[in-house]
């Protein structure tokens, strides 16, 4: 990788956390919980490069890869479903 | 082609995952949000099959059932009160993940390594590792499986700084020499038994903090495996999600009025022994449901106060019986919302949201502090802590500084409490000895029962 390059991708790694500190701050407290469940959920975004892992024509990663996959999946899934469960509880009166 | 057509996915599911996110500052537009989001994730995954150097998908397809149904599972059977723990625990997953990610590439680079690809290995290797077993230790904890208590040794603190120690001089002799083996499975397995280390000695109040942080850990792993793969699809969401954590790792301690360092090395909760005065050694009246009731029929502003009691005796949807109750008898309800109560960030909120009450009636401190003067009765549900006026008089008190519920300036304050123990901080409550409080001992849940019982 070319000093370039790597300029480029710490751009877009610290405009990334500007806008992450942004739109977070504007949660209110009554939504934490599902804030974290869901961008714990987002987190699970690792699975692309396990995706990777498992699928190269290299073999020798493939069983670690499957590995990593099942976590991730079990991340996105139980994330996603959880943070559902709960935003559907919040009403108004 | 196929090049760009994953990488312009790629950029949808970022502006899917930042539209969600945006969409969580209200409750109105948060379900919809989530579901943005998870779209998101669906076009990433979808994207990243038709990547070229995918040639076999049997395992990946295992793989995705087996996680699928897992995920599901766990998530529709979770009670709302283990929230905490799952929350927990997925974190530790997706740091699991990205350290085996880290894993899979240093073996399939094995032989060609550049200085960038085994620095952001490792580094992706360290977070993964600490995020999975730090969060494994905080389920343990708030599952009750390890001691919620600060649990401490001698030399706790030099072995931790000796191990990280150990950490980073092995990273740096990796990336001198990448071919070593045998330092990539120290680094690793160290890195591993750290995150178990540096969670064992914060106490279970200190869980809010330790959970946000796990959460932006877990965010900051997959960010740098991101780095590893030039994926910048990664890098912005692990960035995202690791803002996140660190702006609830914010607000948690500022609602403790304690400091980041002061909450992971201080082992709080672990009092002195000698520092209590057993000598002053007090008998607290306990009354009786009868006693409360008589406040309660004849009060017009009830704000009631729950904390951590009400979620483990899961009296959360007695409390909303009550609450109606009295409301019908002409009372105004309010809910009380500490930064703090709980276990987990907004942990009290989604219980009453299970429960039904409406999240309008629910006030956060800054709010509702300047009506507990008006309010005929304080109704503490297993809050100890967050009401403590030592926090505001006594600057000898571990808590001192912390902003607190002021309760202490309604007419009446009615505790319900398990016994007469001191709080998570192992502080005494003034409060208790107050003529104007009434100290109801037994479970919170049999307790309420009772008070919709006498009110009926």
């Amino acid at each position: 990788m070319s000093f370039g390059e790597l300029l480029i991708t710490f751009y877009i790694f610290i405009l990334a956390v500007f806008v992450g500190f942004e739109v977070i701050s504007k949660v209110p407290p009554t939504l934490h919980t599902p804030l974290m469940s869901g961008s714990n959920a987002i987190s699970g975004i690792t699975i692309v490069g396990a995706l990777i892992a498992t699928g190269d024509s290299n073999t020798s990663t493939t069983l670690i890869g499957c590995a990593a996959v099942i976590f991730a999946m079990i991340n996105v899934v139980g994330g996603y479903a959880v943070t559902d469960r709960m935003l559907k509880m919040f009403k108004k009166k | 082609m196929r090049e760009n057509i994953i990488n312009l996915s790629y950029l949808i599911s970022a502006i899917l995952f930042i539209i969600g996110l945006k969409m969580l500052s209200s409750p109105k537009t948060a379900r919809p949000g989530n579901f943005y989001s998870s779209f998101g994730m669906l076009i990433a995954i979808c994207a990243t099959l038709l990547d070229k150097h995918i040639v076999s998908f049997h395992f990946i397809i295992i793989g995705l059932i087996i996680g699928s149904i897992i995920g599901a599972f766990l998530a529709i059977t979770v009670k709302m009160t283990q929230m905490p723990q799952m929350v927990g625990l997925l974190n530790g997953y997706g740091g699991l993940a990205s350290a085996l990610v880290a894993v899979s590439e240093y073996m399939s680079h094995y032989h060609n390594q550049t200085l960038y690809g085994i620095t952001t290995t490792t580094i992706t290797l360290i977070i993964g590792a600490i995020t999975f077993t730090g969060s494994v230790m905080a389920y343990a904890k708030l599952e009750g499986l390890v001691s919620g208590q600060p649990i401490t040794y001698p030399f706790q603190k030099t072995l931790n700084l000796l191990q990280f120690f150990v950490i980073v001089g092995g990273s740096i002799f990796l990336c001198i020499h990448p071919q070593s083996f045998i330092w990539f499975i120290v680094v690793g397995v160290i890195s591993f038994i750290l995150g178990c280390l540096l969670v064992l000695p914060i106490g279970g109040a200190d869980m809010p903090v330790v959970i946000c942080l796990l959460n932006s850990y877990s965010g900051m792993a997959g960010c740098a495996a991101g780095f590893i793969l030039s994926n910048y699809c990664l890098i912005i969401t692990g960035a995202l999600v690791g803002a996140s954590g660190i702006i609830l790792t914010q607000i948690m301690c500022k609602a403790m009025n304690r400091s980041m360092t002061n909450v992971m090395f201080g082992a709080f909760g672990k009092v002195d022994s000698s520092s209590i005065d057993k000598t002053k050694a007090v008998t607290v009246q306990g009354y009786t449901p009868d006693d409360a009731l008589v406040i309660l029929e004849n009060a017009s502003l009830v704000i009631i106060v729950p904390g951590y009691g009400m979620a483990v005796s899961q009296a959360q949807h007695n409390v909303r019986e009550l609450a109606d109750i009295l409301e019908k008898k002409g009372a105004t309800v309010k809910y009380a919302i500490h930064p703090v109560a709980g276990r987990m960030p907004g942990h009290m909120n989604i219980l009453l949201a299970e429960a039904n009450v409406p999240y309008e009636k629910l006030y956060e401190m800054d709010n509702i502090n300047p009506e507990f003067e008006r309010a005929d009765a304080a109704l503490v549900i297993g809050a100890n802590d967050v009401t403590n006026p030592a926090a505001k008089n006594n600057p000898k008190s571990p808590i001192y500084g912390m902003p607190i519920l002021e309760v202490e300036k309604a007419k009446t304050v009615i505790f319900l409490k398990r016994s007469m123990a001191p709080g998570f901080a192992g502080i005494e409550n003034e409060l208790f000895l107050m003529p104007k409080t009434m100290m109801l001992f037994g479970d919170a849940k049999d307790t309420v029962v009772k008070l919709v019982n006498l009110l009926k």
